[in-house]
């Protein structure tokens, strides 16, 4: 309970830190802010030929809405993993970049890393934003879904912090751990439904002798569940599965409360090892 | 008087690694992180530090006064003991921590405060002072990044004294920015101190230590040695050291080499070499030299400090008008002391030959002689040097 009376009064300085990311981001470079839209206009643009043009990968049709467009089936699932991404490989470094502050001043760690947490949900926010806006010209009545779509946000960026306490203390301690989460994150960007709709995963697989409910085990990955609910409030225009949300409300919570408790634990030699 | 910070058997364990290795490797081949000894930094410490008094931090380097300044601040963990403080307390440790080098001083400003814990009102309210104070009006757009160290220091130390703490801890940052600023620093502890607010100190400036704190503690490998009024601990401070520390004879020399110093001595009143002398004794700096060609019109010159870096005194033969006007050969040069006024410590006497310009060094040794100074006559506790004077005290005759 001390605890909790430490982070009060700490939010302004959340803020602070929060701020001092964004602005710092894209000082210096000629397009400033327009990098953080350029930046995933061009990773949709080169998945959107290799997936759709060549691949000919088919989106399904979004349920009820009617809509059918790959580069909207793509935007929906790749904005909530990049947000995942960016915050698991930003986190694991968000100590060790502010080695002086954690060496030379004294408040809640934990601030280092929520603060980096909460600049790029600021990005993953005006990008939502912007998708809102092209679905809405898209004939996809998004508006409706916001309050829906801000729960689902909501539990992915529990998720991403509870992550993030866990790494970021961790690489402090072994360096390695960033190296780790860059290959992590490869595999966790083929093996949910991104660039591919999750028809595409078979029911039942032979691997090496052995059948496996391929679809079943595949579903496990708290990104699969993640993302679908992503795209029925924003691609199918329909309230996610029930199932899905609780099994990502229990990842998100579970993970949170995992990730303090790594924190808290990993705390106390910080400033020596750091 | 209350307890500003009350420290219990503290005790602060270092891992000292052999390979600085964070790799996993190692953890697998090895079963375990890394091999690394145990060191204590601190053993056992406690005492109490009174509300609104000045505190001093001694001891050599390693001695564990950073590491408990640390403690106390909350950087690091303590593995044994407590350590308890009354009221908000903000850490001096370092100057500007946490600017954002492509922000600007005015982001810098609000972003270093949230650091601190000020909240945006409180920043606000006192913005104009913080800049008036570091003297950064002109500058409050600019990025950081464009800024001098000195200006950096500055905005840095103007934004954490405005903190306005009960309990300020301040690590070796007294000397930031010119003459001028540092006047306007010193002038700030003493508002503080006279608001009653508590300030603890770490520093090798032991001048500062025995003038501005009230009590200080000497850290010795990470105890408690002694504890009690300031200039006493220093005093005992200044008395170990040349017990444990080494002279360093052929300390470190530059020059030309025309003509060079072969030897410093210091001389008793019998004429006999010593490193060891009383207040009010005579005293003599013998200065030997060779020179290996003839050199014109040269200027001998010492300087004695204390070992702490406080200058006592620079004379040379220019100054005093006695300038030969060519010198060969072997020979030496006396500089006669009848009374010597330096206070009880360790002072180091460095000496220079130059040319007549005092530009050009032929040879120049600092450090090349240390000597002891103990009490005589006459006796005075505080201060580097006695001005020998006397005091008269008149009580006026009542007028009815």
């Amino acid at each position: 309970m001390t605890k909790l009376a430490e982070y009060r009064g700490k939010h302004e300085l959340l803020i602070n830190l929060v701020l001092r990311d964004l602005r710092g981001r894209y000082k210096r470079s000629v397009l400033g802010w327009s990098w953080s839209l350029i930046n995933p206009l061009a990773t949709v643009l080169i998945y959107w030929v290799i997936f759709s043009t060549f691949l000919k990968v088919q989106p399904p049709r979004g349920d009820p809405s009617g809509l059918k467009s790959f580069v909207m089936f793509l935007v929906c699932g790749l904005l909530p993993y990049r947000f995942l991404a960016d915050s698991m490989s930003g986190s694991a470094e968000s100590l060790i970049v502010n080695a002086n502050l954690v060496k030379k001043v004294y408040f809640p760690r934990e601030l280092l890393v929520v603060s980096a947490v909460g600049a790029l949900l600021c990005t993953f926010l005006i990008e939502l934003a912007v998708l809102c806006v092209v679905l809405l010209f898209m004939g996809n009545m998004v508006l409706t879904w916001i309050p829906m779509l801000l729960v689902v946000i909501a539990l992915e960026t529990c998720m991403v912090l509870g992550i993030s306490l866990v790494l970021a203390p961790l690489n402090v301690y072994l360096r390695d751990v960033k190296h780790f989460v860059l290959i992590a994150l490869q595999l966790l960007f083929y093996s949910a439904p991104i660039v591919y709709p999750l028809r595409l995963v078979p029911k039942n697989a032979n691997i090496l002798g052995i059948d496996i409910a391929l679809r079943d085990v595949y579903q496990l990955n708290p990104l699969v569940p993640l993302i679908d609910c992503f795209r029925a409030v924003l691609y199918d225009l329909r309230f996610p599965d029930a199932a899905d949300l609780g099994y990502v409300a229990v990842w998100a919570i579970g993970l949170l409360v995992f990730g303090h408790w790594v924190f808290g634990r990993l705390d106390r030699r910080l400033a020596e090892e750091v | 008087m209350s307890t500003a910070i009350s420290i219990v058997d503290v005790s602060k364990k270092y891992r000292l690694y052999h390979e600085r290795n964070q790799a996993l490797k190692v953890a697998i081949l090895r079963g375990r992180r890394a091999r690394y000894e145990e060191f204590w930094a601190l053993r056992d410490v406690s005492f109490d530090i009174e509300q609104g008094s000045t505190f001093g931090l001694i001891g050599e380097n390693g001695s564990g006064k950073s590491t408990l300044l640390k403690c106390m601040a909350n950087i690091l963990r303590a593995d044994k003991g407590s350590i308890v403080v009354a009221g908000k307390l903000s850490a001096l440790l370092e100057l500007g921590a946490g600017f954002h080098p492509e922000l600007s001083g005015r982001e810098n400003v609000f972003l270093n405060g949230a650091i601190l814990g000020l909240s945006k009102k409180q920043i606000t309210e006192r913005f104009d002072e913080i800049i008036e104070f570091a003297g950064l009006e002109r500058f409050v757009d600019s990025p950081v990044k464009n800024y001098s160290s000195g200006m950096y220091l500055r905005l840095g130390f103007s934004v954490a004294i405005n903190v306005d703490p009960d309990v300020l801890l301040i690590d070796e940052i007294l000397a930031v920015g010119d003459a001028e600023f540092q006047q306007r620093c010193a002038q700030k502890f003493v508002d503080l101190k006279e608001r009653g607010k508590t300030i603890i100190i770490v520093s090798h400036a032991l001048d500062t230590i025995r003038n501005f704190c009230d009590e200080a503690v000497l850290l010795h490998h990470g105890r408690v040695q002694t504890i009690g009024p300031a200039a006493t601990v220093v005093d005992e401070y200044l008395e170990g050291v040349h017990i444990d520390r080494q002279v360093d004879v052929h300390g470190p020399r530059s020059g030309s080499g025309e003509i060079r110093v072969e030897r410093v001595s210091l001389l008793d009143a019998s004429g006999k070499s010593t490193t060891r002398v009383r207040t009010g004794d005579a005293m003599t700096v013998r200065l030997e030299f060779v020179a290996t060609e003839p050199v014109e019109r040269p200027v001998f010159g010492l300087g004695i400090a204390r070992i702490d870096g406080a200058e006592v005194t620079g004379p040379n033969t220019r100054d005093a008008e006695i300038v030969p006007d060519k010198i060969e050969g072997r020979g030496h040069v006396d500089y006669r002391i009848d009374r010597c006024l330096l206070l009880p410590g360790t002072y180091d006497v460095s000496v220079a030959i130059f040319d007549y310009t005092i530009s050009q060094p032929f040879d120049a040794r600092n450090r090349a002689l240390r000597f002891d100074v103990e009490h005589g006559t006459p006796f005075q506790r505080h201060g580097i040097i006695t001005l020998d004077g006397s005091w008269d005290i008149v009580e006026d005759a009542p007028s009815s």
